[in-house]
């Protein structure tokens, strides 16, 4: 058993953990937290993406010793008690989703993505600056599949909660 | 996932010493070693997470940059001296896995993912780079993803990295720190290794021997990455190409050429280069260098496509730069 | 647009009532579910071999490990009936027994369940399981092995097998144009991103299971047929599905082995599935070969059509895909003929996959019109129209409703369709392409409750699910409306075996079905309040129970009202049932919802990469319950569609029986780039025919007309036509222009 502390959505945790366990299945067993789900374990799906230290991350692809000392933020850390966040509330809006598996990887993706528009960085499909185009969302948010095919509405949601912000 | 003690190390020394032990791996982002420890492909007993090393910096230097190995692939692709003085790379980075795991994966870590091959990662069935001497059941399989150039009768996987494609475009050196002290520099297309007699063995670095920063020399001035792929994002390249060169009077200087998806490692295209190096762009001269590098090219069954397609992909990439060249000046 | 009574909530673009828990991580999926007892994990050791028997099984060193509490192998399973016995409610009820006997029933096939204190634990020891098996010859290409093709007993669901009609021989050979050709379509997971899991717990012989399953009575009835008890000391909970789309119709693998595990440790047991166990201890689509000839007159009017079709079906359970059946029911002809034959196979299940039949029978068939339509040198879309039957051309039989006429043309109207245009923009060559849509309307017995509490509020009761389909939201619109209260007084409880049984979700058939059980549960409880009303004050005789609503804690017509409270016999709420089972116009008419798609795709002159510009989807499907969560269903097809035509196929090493690709990095699904904005209608309607709401099937028709639009679109793009589905560059390549 290996000691780590870390903190997930602002409350800090100090454990004792099996060096084996992913930061999803900590998340999902270890505390008790199955917002982010397991749709491959394996990094392919998008399904289990949470926040760490301000950038998303697949965190079954993650070893949880590795995280000592990190910020993480997952789906149950979106909400501001009952009142959704802007992402949230557009999601509902848009209806982007269906199932809703992939629902909390998706807006945890999206929510960094605001971040990472803001500060600029490029995509594969940015040309000389970051564009708020559809495009663009539809390349960052490639990463997170959706087989209920709720793409569209995702990019609207996005859209909505981005040109607000800009 | 096999048992394995873990431990963080803070410097170049401590790391190697940690690793050195047998059976010992680095963890950098994890996100193919974790993947194969998964699957228990990778068995190490030992990790030494490196990932907090102090190698997370990208300096300027007199004529190129110098990247810590810890920088992450989107930190790498997203900065401005990359942007602007080597796109090759930024557009490689960028073209490869998602936002997600690009966050994760590291400079070093890239180079040294694993070769992709459906039979490596189905432990049900035969193959030499996982058991060496099992045989390899991609030959005579399912092998529409596998090497047309320099595979052998015991491994015929790709290497699956875009980042190294781009390195070897554009000349890049590796700076590694070694466990019995010292440090050596690998150019990026001497790393990887091909499978030979020895398929599991993808790379020159010792036990132990740990990459601490990638070199890249004076940007070339005309410089592309494409990728040729299934899906518009989130897929492994079929194939694709960096190319970079300068020109002087009209003519080709130092032109550099990286293949992915056509062999177990990035693929520096050097009998291209030779026929193209300080001649005159034309059709002719693209298709002679297309023919040179492929000459040796053999399909599988699966992926003979991958000979006409590269054949293409060559003469439309240097005609596209030329051409654009050509219309800028 | 037909008059119906339906003006309030019924259509509204609600948004989706469970919506908040979705976007939050609150609603709790099987493998979410948690429960007051520590769950041990399971986790499945697989056959490598596709057929033999296990000579040995040696678990000792897997039971050495740490944390490790049981290892369930064919030695130690409780009693079982055989899998595959016990058939009589069809396959989703039959026995799913597993490791009954040494026997290996398909590659991948459990050989041993680990079950431990934890996921680690259970992963790491199942690899130290060491198992020999004699392996023995399996079947796994239905064309190698033709010779032993048969006549299924029947073709999911429907006894008509083949069909003939006119003389196709005949008309066919005197066609002024003759079109055929061979397809290869191939095998398909759905690939739904929750992959099937299962907690599950004993309780003597009352067992407990938390599972994600799409039709929780038949479910129930196979735990039951499995281990031979009663179907009433099985409750399966299963309130959030993370998507079906057929393969979660039934209990598969994993389900069973958690009952084992639960069973041998005393303890509740969960299984995952990992994502590569997903490609072999679930279902899949099966592939087929199909042989397509068309004839048409020199008017361009259709006379011969002949599609006859050969797959695969997996031993012992019998589903035999209806590739060939949309075929019966599209256009016009002098003669028709229709076959499917099926091999055996030692393969995972076959099964169904979202649109089972018309999504690989509509790629290949529309194809195939496509290129008659070209050699009849007409226009597709007036090909199609010129061919618009009048009456089912299989059955004969009067079309519920049928406009696919308006679906052609207002398709094109929408899309900018001027023929199958082709044109160059750089490096790439683009095209235009379009099909039709066809996807039969079905409906189901169901059953449901609703009851009605002193203070107004209303709770729907029913073992409906909504795996991602809306239901949970149609469903309270349907009760807000019939008992005229807002959708939030509204409470819709489905997933639960203890709840009034339905027909679940599959088929197209869940909303139509629950939707007018709920319907009729609430016509059922108006009309009870009004005869309790009427004993409580006689100023209610006589009134009708259609205009009665809910009005706080008090019932309201015109201007009586009355508290609930003292309508009851004091002991709480008031509850009603209502039931919904297929009117005669199912046996009378023909009935089927439509549409037609129009694609505009881009090729790299280069490399022959495909990309999908636009697609225009027009559907018919009868009243629309939510107008935005159709709107979504009918995207989710149409993305399913982009994949059948470019991307999806689980390529199987037929020296071994194994699929290899399966993982979501090598089973491609389209990512967010792949598409673009879906542009879809809906033509409004009420089909009276249809049930008492005037709906028609949504979820499956999106998927119906999406992928060979594109493949024509393909075709008009490159001058190529490609026959093997999924369409890769590679088989563009050689006809793509020379470099220049």
């Amino acid at each position: 058993m290996h000691p780590l502390r870390l903190t997930v959505n602002g409350t800090p945790h100090d454990l004792k953990i099996d060096p084996r366990v992913s930061l999803l299945d900590l998340l999902r067993e270890n505390l008790a937290m199955t917002g982010s789900k397991k749709g491959c374990d394996h990094g392919q799906c998008g399904a289990c993406t949470v926040i760490v230290n301000g950038r998303r991350i697949n965190s079954c692809l993650s070893l949880a010793v590795a995280h000592e000392g990190d910020e993480v933020t997952t789906i149950e850390g979106m909400a501001d008690g009952e009142a959704l966040s802007p992402l949230q509330a557009a999601f509902v809006k848009h209806d982007a989703f269906q199932c809703g598996y992939c629902t909390p990887g998706q807006i945890c993706s999206a929510t960094a993505l605001l971040d990472e528009l803001k500060r600029g960085e490029p995509s594969v499909v940015t040309k000389e600056k970051v564009e708020l185009i559809d495009e663009e969302i539809r390349e960052r948010m490639s990463g997170n599949l959706c087989r209920c095919g709720a793409y569209n509405n995702i990019v609207d949601a996005i859209m909505e909660v981005a040109e607000a912000r800009t | 996932m096999t048992p394995f003690s873990y431990s963080r190390v803070s410097d170049d020394k401590a790391a190697v010493a940690a690793a050195s032990a047998k059976n010992a791996k680095f963890l950098g982002g994890g996100t193919n070693l974790v993947d194969l420890m998964k699957h228990e492909i990778e068995r190490p007993e030992t990790l030494v997470d490196v990932s907090r090393l102090p190698h997370e910096e990208i300096e300027e230097t007199e004529n190129g940059l110098r990247i810590g190995a810890a920088v992450t692939n989107s930190a790498l692709a997203a900065d401005p001296v990359v942007r602007e003085k080597y796109p090759l790379l930024s557009t490689a980075l960028l073209s490869g896995a998602t936002q997600q795991l690009r966050n994760r994966a590291t400079t070093g870590g890239n180079f040294l993912q694993r070769t992709r091959c459906q039979y490596f990662y189905d432990t049900q069935r035969a193959c030499n780079k996982r058991e060496p001497g099992s045989g390899c059941d991609a030959i005579g399989g399912l092998n529409r993803f596998h090497a047309i150039l320099g595979a052998s009768e015991n491994c015929i996987a790709v290497h699956p990295s875009d980042m190294a494609v781009a390195m070897v475009a554009l000349g890049a050196d590796i700076e590694t720190v070694l466990p019995q002290g010292g440090v050596r520099t690998i150019p990026a297309d001497a790393l990887h290794r091909l499978p030979g007699d020895t398929p599991h063995v993808d790379h020159q670095l010792g036990q132990g021997e740990l990459i601490t920063h990638v070199v890249l020399h004076k940007a070339q001035e005309f410089q592309m990455y494409r990728k040729v792929r299934d899906r518009s994002s989130y897929a492994f390249a079929v194939v694709s190409i960096g190319i970079a060169f300068d020109l002087l009077e009209g003519h080709f200087l130092k032109i550099r050429i990286g293949l992915g998806g056509v062999a177990h490692k990035p693929w520096r295209a050097a009998r291209a280069e030779e026929v193209l190096e300080g001649k005159k762009p034309s059709r002719a001269l693209f298709e002679e260098a297309a023919d040179a590098e492929l000459a040796e090219a053999k399909g599988q069954g699966d992926n003979d496509f991958k000979i006409p397609l590269m054949r293409r992909l060559i003469v439309a990439s240097l005609t596209e730069m030329t051409q654009k060249q050509e219309k800028a000046a | 647009m037909s008059e119906h009574e339906f003006k309030g909530l019924i259509g509204q673009p609600l948004d989706r009532v469970e919506g908040p828990l979705k976007v939050s991580g609150r609603a709790t999926y099987a493998a979410d579910w948690r429960g007051d007892k520590p769950h041990l994990i399971g986790f499945i050791v697989e056959s490598p071999v596709a057929k033999g028997r296990i000579v040995s099984i040696d678990t000792k060193a897997a039971e050495a490990c740490a944390g490790v509490e049981a290892v369930v192998t064919h030695e130690n399973t409780p009693k079982q009936i055989p899998f595959g016995e016990r058939a009589k409610g069809g396959r989703f009820a039959q026995s799913h027994a597993m490791m009954r006997t040494d026997a290996i029933r398909h590659l991948g096939y459990p050989v041993a369940l680990v079950v431990a204190q934890t996921f680690e634990q259970a992963r790491h020891a199942a690899s130290l399981v060491r198992c020999e098996i004699a392996a023995e010859d399996g079947v796994f290409n239905p064309e190698k092995h033709e010779d032993q093709a048969v006549k299924p007993d029947e073709l999911d669901g429907t006894p008509e097998v083949d069909t003939e009609a006119g003389d196709f021989e005949a008309e066919y050979g005197k066609a002024a144009h003759q079109v055929e050709g061979e397809f290869h379509t191939p095998s398909q997971h759905a690939a739904a991103m929750e992959p099937h899991a299962t907690v599950a717990q004993w309780d003597g012989d009352k067992l407990t299971v938390h599972m994600s399953i799409q039709i929780l009575g038949d479910g129930r009835k196979a735990f039951a047929n499995t281990f031979d008890i009663d179907p009433e000391d099985v409750r399966i909970v299963s309130p959030y599905i993370g998507g079906g789309f057929g393969s979660k119709l039934g209990v598969h693998n994993e389900a069973i082995l958690a009952a084992h595990g639960a069973k041998l440790t005393g303890k509740p047991v969960r299984i995952a599935q990992h994502r590569r166990n997903v490609f072999s201890n679930g279902p899949h689509r099966p592939r087929h070969r199909q042989r397509l000839k068309l004839g048409a007159d020199a008017n361009g009017k259709i006379v011969a059509i002949d599609h006859a079709t050969l797959s695969i079906m997996a031993r012992d359970y019998p589903f035999a895909e209806a590739a060939a059946s949309p075929t019966r029911a599209s256009y016009a002809t002098k003669a028709m003929r229709t076959s499917h034959r099926v091999v055996e196979g030692d393969i995972p299940k076959a099964d169904s996959m979202r649109a089972p039949g018309e999504a690989v029978g509509t790629l290949t068939f529309e194809s195939m019109i496509d290129e008659l339509a070209h050699s009849c040198g007409v226009d597709p879309v007036e090909f199609r129209v010129r061919n618009e039957p009048e009456k089912d051309p299989h059955s004969g039989k009067p079309f519920s409703t049928r406009k696919m006429r308006r679906c052609l043309q207002e398709g094109a109207e929408k899309f900018g369709w001027k023929g199958p245009v082709s044109r160059r923009e750089g490096d790439w060559l683009i095209g235009h392409g379009m099909a039709a849509a066809i996807r039969p309307n079905l409906m189901q017995e169901a059953e449901a409750e609703i009851e009605l509490s002193t203070d107004g509020h209303l709770t729907v009761r029913l073992d409906m699910t909504d795996i991602g389909t809306g239901t949970y939201t149609i469903l309270t619109q349907i009760a807000a409306e019939a008992m005229g209260v807002a959708p939030e007084h509204v409470t819709v409880k489905l997933g639960d075996t203890d709840f009034p049984e339905t027909c679940g979700s599959g088929g197209s058939f869940g909303a139509g079905s629950t939707g007018t059980a709920v319907f009729e549960a609430a016509k059922a409880l108006k009309d009870d309040l009004l005869k309790r009303a009427a004993k409580a004050d006689s100023e209610w005789k006589g009134t009708n129970s259609k205009e009665l609503r809910i009005d706080g804690a008090n019932i309201a017509l015109g201007n009586r009202s009355l508290p609930i409270a003292q309508l009851g016999d004091g002991s709480g709420g008031i509850s009603a049932k209502g039931a919904a089972k297929p009117g005669k116009e199912y046996k009378t008419m023909a009935q089927y919802s439509y549409g037609a798609q129009f694609a505009e795709v881009a090729v790299d002159a280069v490399t022959g990469e495909i990309r999908l510009r636009r697609l225009t989807g027009v559907f018919d499907a009868g009243l629309i319950l939510n107008e935005k969560t159709a709107r979504s269903q009918l995207m989710g097809g149409m993305i399913f569609g982009i994949g059948a035509a470019l991307m999806e196929e689980s390529l199987m090493d037929e020296r071994y029986g194994a699929f290899m690709n399966r993982d979501l990095a090598e089973y491609h699904v389209a990512v967010n780039r792949d598409v673009p904005r879906l542009d879809v209608h809906m033509i409004e309607g009420f089909d009276e025919n249809s049930n008492p709401l005037g709906s028609k099937g949504i979820g499956e028709l999106g998927i119906c007309g999406a992928g060979p639009a594109i493949a024509n679109a393909v075709f008009a793009a490159t001058g190529h036509r490609v026959r093997k589905f999924p369409i890769h560059m590679e088989d563009l390549l050689e006809h793509l222009p020379a470099i220049g």
